[in-house]
């Protein structure tokens, strides 16, 4: 069967914001999809919100519409565009859910659009929790006793019958969301609640525990003539309890005789088979009693989902890509093993290796929130490790997280053992290790854990062997065998330093004098039965090298390393980005990476993949091998530049701007300098080490002040007060942080409008803006956190030519060579500069969409030596031909507790582009994607601080222009009334009932504007109302600024018409012209 | 822990740390790319003369159990892995992976580039090697090596084989409470299965799918196997090269068309000889848990496991009397056939799994299909 003829157009269907459960490993799969039909000469139209990812750039497909992925946004680019046939299953959850949503709306049948990949009926049985039970008993797979309940009272019926623990789990949510373990009456109550509100179906699964049972997925693949295989089957590190994407999970599984793999293998195909996914990819997980062998199917995803991407890149087995093409007709055996070029994708892969994913997590960004894990994901991105054997690859991923914890750093406690190795939490491992340290038993961790003990067996090797080090070897005597077997234990340089106490670059000299150096093996598919014609490389202490570098021109890019707020796929944009202009411009691309879950780490994407931690070591032991001409450390985020110097010093040729002005523009004291010698004006700021001092300076600058510790990323503890008490209370909370370091305080200003702004400078000087984003949060408000739009709105024309002149000034004072990124607040008509980024920033992505200009790749030609003019006539500010609105998307509702208030610490998983004629259009079209679509109608709630009053009062008559009911706290409906319109006085939580609270929960209020104390000092009840707002799904607006950009989009709603336009018609004109 | 080292024939030693029997063999060191299944291939007699090289690199984890043994003992000569687990996770576990394979003699080499030595061997072809925990002398192994028997013409099938005849009749029991098997079919045929070195999940499937078993040794006559009155005739897989086999040639040749012949692996080859086809050896042969067999009767691909060195090469049959029913997808080689004129049908590969997956089980059904229709 090969490509069906009778499709030509293709919607793809992406998955919008990165959240929490659902990130860029979609953008991965869509990409491949996109690349795949493409590749077969199908036209591929695409739409997605997200305008970080690769999907969609404007050459993946051949429209690209980044809209909302709602119904009726969805319904107008399908009439608009009228594809034969639409893929469901690359975009995730929320890819399918849309896709089913256009199918029950008539809106496939209406324009005769088939439905690819999976068919209604098969995603309905596969997510249909009762339906999944029926079709499961129906093949002979064993499940957990469970019921579907719609109320508390059935909820307790049932566990009453079988018994606490019970697990929950409330359908079509996503990662979880509302799921958890009751262990008790009070607790099934408290999450039944929650869970039936969050499903959109009303219905929460209540099951059998099987807590402590042993985990395991398989990733299957089927085509339409009925092969079906087996790509990769992995194991858990944790049993069951955890959600698969908080556990340490191992590929391939570890502890299954055959006979039981082949149990699970014909279970997993039968369940495919009986769900009827036709085509493709799907997920299946089972879990296996320890005890007994008896083995349950837990669920199964008739989609490539992020287990899919991590098999992918554990085994080198495509499977978006491959499922893209089944889902056009091809059988598996018609597809070549892109690998091994000469056998066909039909078969099982086979690895001779131990691949390792570690979850990472950001708790502290969530104070309030528990850091336990259980049943819902919590974790914010993910690593992944190769290693020749589990202990390797263990290694491995605990040195690619980044935490500064991976070397046994960390001080643990003692009489918290056992606590946290019953609970599962983020420190689990590293208590786990410090058990053993402590003399715990294997069998002791095992009976407080329920980890399997050959993994515990290999976590207390790792232990014993870097006790060892210390006590058997000193660095000048160690022995080839014994540096030898330490790096094959998966030790790393900096653990050796350690132990010996000397420097790791000490260790690194020693063990190269010894003849210990890494060697690179290859990922092949196939346990190398076959020869490889793909370099997708991760490092061993083995025998052979199979790099076999080119001896072409070659750069080199230092990739982000795992997703975490701050730094996430926009980084990941920018590095794919790099390499395809490096490739472009016939220069081999060589990638260097750790997040599965990426574009970056497809081994299509760049001429060689390196999959390794982003350290000292294993970067300099790439280096020793490619030798590279460049190396790039400006696209990937903090983590390669806190590489740069170190990198530099060891006679590594760092490309684009100099790491030591990189540095520079981080260096309070003498980034300050510049700004004075450029007289570029700041706010006033000073530094302090002492609670007193900090008052004393804060007084000196006025209140309010921004207080933050030095060296963080992403506003980590940057708060912004108004008083001496807050600054007090703060620093003693601070210096713990900070210990030696001075803390930052900054005269902030209030009410200041804040610009982002991205810039190209080149080796001549020459600057390009290309951007100039004005936030609609005011500053104070994360700059990740903030809406911003392009153009900017309110800004002056002198405004922007200040802001046009001190961009050029800064660039070339920092003889930045590439990307820069620069924050400014204006207030008054002044211009201060907030922040200096020498480096691709977080905007790059959005710019890029916006402006039809190629940010990262016109970067990458001028640090190779080319000038703005050989891409552009472009000079000054580009301009964009629309509205384009970013705005951010947060976790709140995965952290019950924690306050959703904005502020300096930011908080946002992901991001959207809404597109429009007008700035509310493309505001609407934003909330709407980002899931907080505004009301088009009923009452608004305003409780705002004294300083909004009179600027509630204005927005107010807006609404209620609008057809609004105005409701509002006492104070604030003062002032409303005084303006002359009807409100409704609303009691706060501590008044009296019923108040605010209760109003939410009863659906009455349907949209919040609540400003007041932000931060760690919020009262209980302004928290209250906020966090009720958000488990209610009630649009929650915490700043006036964005309260007045709410108006402007209902506006538009109600006045303009869902409309589309992609990519393509928007730069259709200017492409050409502007950029070569 | 004390060394122990893999010397080939070509020169080339690999060193390592000894994990099994304090002894040394030599045999033809062949690689198995199999994730699970390391018990099966321990004492799977068609490895008798080789040395194993297994590319998963954790081996040992789930420690070893009786029911999933494939015959008596461990036949390889000798093991190799990059890292061998000391201790057994498993519910069915009854010894560690190490005590079952000290408790058959088999020496183990662990620590060393398995890698390393499988491309080694994928680029030379499979070679003559010794694997010693007791000498560590390369030159003196090298030599050793270099002199040890080849494969080539080399009859090991008898030496595995039987030297009495026996019934059979367990069928496969479930490994877990969750297991489906279907309820055993009540005997309905009596099966004479030759034993070449056979693999037990053959006879449990057999009597599985509806066979009561008669196994008998290498060397019986095609008389004694009529006087037996069977409904139908299993060959069964074996080691070494079929060449060798003549003898059993000329049994299956007088054979066929008495009764419903099934052959499997090194049986295949036999009725490859016996049909008039040639057999060839393979330059580092088959082995594994993933080949995709495309069964060419029903255009489905099935995902199979390997275990040979040889070949029957589908030039050599002549096409109006076989009919070519399986090949293999990675490279082209022969999998299966049928005989035009005969009942008579054998493949290649390993239907029976143990290690592998189930996907060729429906074969069983056919020999039961093709018993009723004689």
């Amino acid at each position: 069967m090969p490509r069906r003829n009778d499709l030509h157009r293709i919607l793809i269907v992406g998955s919008g914001p990165i959240v929490i459960g659902q990130a860029c490993e979609f953008d991965y799969s869509g990409a491949q999809a996109c690349k795949a039909l493409r590749q077969d000469g199908y036209e591929v139209v695409l739409i997605n919100s997200n305008p970080a990812t690769i999907m969609t750039d404007p050459n993946l497909a051949d429209r690209t519409y980044v809209e909302p992925l709602s119904l009726d946004y969805a319904a107008e680019v399908i009439r608009k565009e009228r594809p034969d046939a639409l893929l469901s299953t690359v975009g995730g959850q929320t890819g399918l859910n849309l896709s089913v949503a256009l199918a029950e709306a008539g809106v496939l049948d209406k324009y005769g659009v088939e439905l690819i990949g999976a068919k209604i009926d098969a995603i309905k049985k596969a997510e249909d929790r009762l339906l999944f039970k029926d079709a499961m008993r129906k093949i002979g797979l064993d499940l957990p006793q469970s019921q579907l309940v719609n109320s508390v009272e059935k909820g307790l019926e049932f566990a009453n019958k079988i018994g606490y623990p019970v697990i929950l789990r409330p359908s079509f949510t996503l990662g979880g969301t509302g799921g958890g373990i009751a262990y008790n009456r009070e607790d099934l109550a408290d999450i039944l609640e929650t869970g039936i509100d969050l499903s959109p179906v009303h219905e929460v699964l209540i099951e059998e525990s099987v807590l402590g049972w042993k985990e395991f997925e398989l990733e299957v693949m089927r085509d339409l003539a009925d092969n079906a295989i087996i790509v990769c089957s992995i194991e858990n590190f944790y049993p069951m309890g955890v959600h698969t994407g908080d556990s340490i999970t191992v590929a391939p599984a570890q502890t299954l005789t055959d006979r039981e793999y082949q149990m699970m293998r014909d279970g997993a195909l039968a369940c495919l088979r009986e769900i009827g996914v036709d085509t493709g990819g799907s997920n299946v997980q089972f879990a296996i009693n320890p005890e007994n062998g008896r083995m349950i199917i837990i669920e199964m995803n008739p989609r490539v989902s992020r287990s899919s991407a991590l098999a992918s890149k554990a085994t080198g087995f495509p499977i978006a890509k491959i499922a893209a093409k089944l889902a056009v007709g091809y059988r598996l055996d018609e597809i070549k093993n892109d690998i091994t070029r000469k056998t066909p994708a039909c078969f099982e892969p086979t690895i001779d290796y131990v691949v390792v994913k570690i979850p990472r997590w950001q708790f502290e960004k969530f104070p309030g929130s528990e850091p336990v894990l259980g049943t819902q994901m919590k974790s914010v991105g993910e690593v992944m490790a190769i290693g020749r054997t589990f202990k390797q690859a263990l290694g491995k991923g605990m040195r690619s997280l980044e935490t500064g914890k991976s070397d046994g750093a960390t001080k643990y406690q003692d009489d918290l053992i056992e606590a946290r190795l019953i609970t599962p939490n983020p420190e689990r491992l590293g208590y786990i290790r410090h058990a053993f340290a402590r003399g715990y038993t294997e069998e002791q961790v095992r009976s407080l854990t329920s980890i399997d003990p050959w993994f515990l067996h290999q976590v207390r090797e790792i232990v014993d062997v870097e006790h060892e080090v210390g006590q058997a070897s000193a660095c000048p005597t160690v022995t080839r065998d014994q540096a030898l077997r330490y790096k094959r234990s998966g030790l790393s340089d900096t653990t050796l330093a350690r132990a010996w106490n000397v420097s790791p670059l000490t260790v690194r000299a020693r063990r190269k004098e010894l003849g210990v150096t890494a060697v690179f093996n290859r990922v092949d598919t196939c346990a190398a039965e076959f020869e490889s014609f793909t370099p997708y490389l991760y490092s061993s202490y083995e025998s052979e090298c199979e790099a076999a570098p080119s001896d072409r021109k070659k750069v080199m890019i230092l990739g982000s390393g795992p997703n975490r707020i701050g730094q996430g796929i926009e980084f990941d944009y920018c590095c794919c980005h790099a390499s395809f202009a490096l490739q472009e411009f016939g220069v081999e691309s060589i990638m260097v990476n750790c997040n599965p879950e990426t574009v970056s780490t497809d081994y299509d994407t760049s001429d060689r993949l390196y999959f390794e931690p982003l350290t000292l070591e294993e970067v300099l032991n790439i280096c020793d091998t490619e030798k590279p001409d460049g190396v790039i450390v400006q696209f990937g985020g903090q983590t390669p530049l806190t590489l740069a110097l170190p990198l530099k010093t060891a006679g590594v040729p760092i490309i684009g701007t100099d790491p030591e002005n990189i540095d520079l523009a981080e260096d309070r004291k003498r980034f300050g300098k510049l700004l004075d010698d450029l007289k570029i004006p700041a706010p006033a700021n000073g530094s302090a080490t002492k609670v007193d001092e900090a008052c004393e300076v804060a007084r000196s600058l006025g209140y309010p002040v921004l207080v933050r510790p030095s060296y963080v990323l992403g506003g980590r503890a940057m708060v912004i007060a108004y008083d001496e008490d807050t600054v007090r209370r703060y620093m003693q909370e601070a210096v713990i942080f900070s210990q030696d370091r001075p803390v930052l305080i900054d005269r902030f200003l209030e009410d200041a409008t804040e610009v982002d702004v991205d810039a190209l400078a080149d080796s001549t000087g020459a600057v390009l803006i290309a951007g100039i984003m004005e936030h609609i949060e005011e500053a104070g408000v994360h700059s990740g956190d903030s809406s911003c739009v392009l153009p900017a709105t309110s800004l002056a024309p002198e405004t922007i030519a200040t802001i046009r002149s001190y961009t050029e000034r800064l660039a070339r004072a920092l003889n930045v060579i590439g990307l820069m990124n620069v924050q400014y607040a204006v207030k008054d008509g002044a211009v201060y500069v907030l922040e200096v980024n020498p480096r691709a920033s977080r905007t790059v992505p959005y710019v890029s969409k916006a402006t039809g200009v190629p940010l990262p790749k016109i970067a990458v030609g001028l640090m190779l030596g080319k000038k703005i003019s050989d891409f552009t006539d472009a000079t000054g500010v580009l301009s964009v031909p629309q509205y384009f609105v970013k705005s951010p998307v947060f976790p709140f509702n995965k952290f019950p507790g924690v306050d959703p208030a904005l502020g300096p610490e930011m908080r946002s998983t992901g991001e959207v582009m809404g597109v429009g004629e007008n700035f509310g259009e493309a505001f609407a079209k934003a909330q709407l994607s980002a899931g907080a679509p505004l009301p088009d109608k009923g009452r608004v709630f305003f409780s705002v601080n004294d300083r909004d009053k009179l600027a509630a009062a204005a927005l107010a008559r807006r609404f209620a222009d609008l057809g609004f009911e105005i409701a509002a706290t006492r104070g604030t409906a003062d002032g409303i009334r005084k303006a002359g319109l009807p409100v409704k006085v609303v009691f706060k939580v501590n008044e009296g009932r019923p108040n605010a609270v209760d109003l939410l929960k009863a659906g009455s209020l349907d949209l919040v504007v609540y400003t007041g104390t932000t931060g760690a000092h919020a009262f209980a009840d302004e928290k209250a109302i906020r966090r009720s707002a958000v488990s209610h799904r009630i649009p929650c607006i915490t700043t006036m600024s964005g309260a007045r950009a709410a108006v402007e989009a209902i506006a538009s709603r109600r006045r303009d018409p869902v409309r589309v336009w992609s990519l393509q018609e928007i730069h259709a004109p200017a492409a050409e012209t502007t950029v070569s | 822990m004390k060394p122990a080292v893999l010397a080939l024939e070509d020169g080339t030693v690999f060193e390592g740390q000894s994990y099994g029997a304090p002894a040394e063999r030599c045999g033809e060191v062949v690689f198995n790319t199999a994730i699970t299944g390391y018990q099966e291939i321990f004492t799977d007699p068609s490895y008798a003369g080789q040395i194993v090289v297994l590319t998963n690199p954790q081996i040992g984890n789930y420690g070893a159990n009786d029911s999933d043994n494939e015959s008596r003992k461990a036949f390889i000569e000798g093991l190799v892995v990059r890292e061998f687990s000391p201790l057994s996770s498993n519910w069915r576990s009854e010894e560690t992976a190490r005590e079952f394979l000290a408790g058959s003699g088999v020496p183990v080499v662990t620590g060393i580039d398995a890698r390393a030595l499988v491309r080694h061997l994928r680029s030379r072809g499979v070679m003559r090697g010794v694997l010693s925990a007791v000498s560590t002398s390369p030159a003196e192994l090298i030599e050793k090596a270099r002199n040890s028997p080849s494969m080539a013409g080399l009859d090991l099938a008898t030496r595995v084989s039987t030297s009495e005849r026996y019934e059979w009749n367990t069928p496969v029991a479930p490994c877990s409470p969750s297991q489906q098997l279907g309820e055993p079919s009540r005997p309905r045929f009596h099966v004479v299965a030759y034993d070449f070195g056979m693999k037990r999940n053959i006879l449990r499937r057999l009597a599985h799918s509806g066979c009561r078993l008669t196994v008998v040794p290498a060397q019986t006559s095609a008389e004694d196997v009529l006087a037996l009155k069977p409904d139908g005739i299993f060959l069964s897989n074996g080691p070494g090269d079929p060449e060798p086999l003549e003898y059993q040639v000329a049994q299956v040749r007088k054979l066929i068309g008495k009764a419903p012949i099934f052959g499997i692996c090194l049986g295949h080859q036999i009725v490859g000889l016996a049909a008039g086809g040639k057999t060839y050896k393979l330059k580092f042969g088959h082995r594994g848990a993933n080949h995709p067999v495309l069964n060419k009767t029903t255009g489905k691909v099935e995902i199979t496991s390997h275990n040979h060195g040889f070949a029957v090469d589908p030039d050599s049959l002549n096409p109006s009397e076989v009919e070519i029913t399986h090949m293999n997808l990675n490279d082209d080689t022969l999998e299966g056939f049928r005989l035009r004129n005969h009942p008579v049908f054998c493949v290649q590969y390993h239907p029976e799994a143990a290690p592998g997956p189930h996907d060729s089980h429906y074969l069983f059904g056919d020999f039961i299909k093709l018993m009723e229709k004689s």
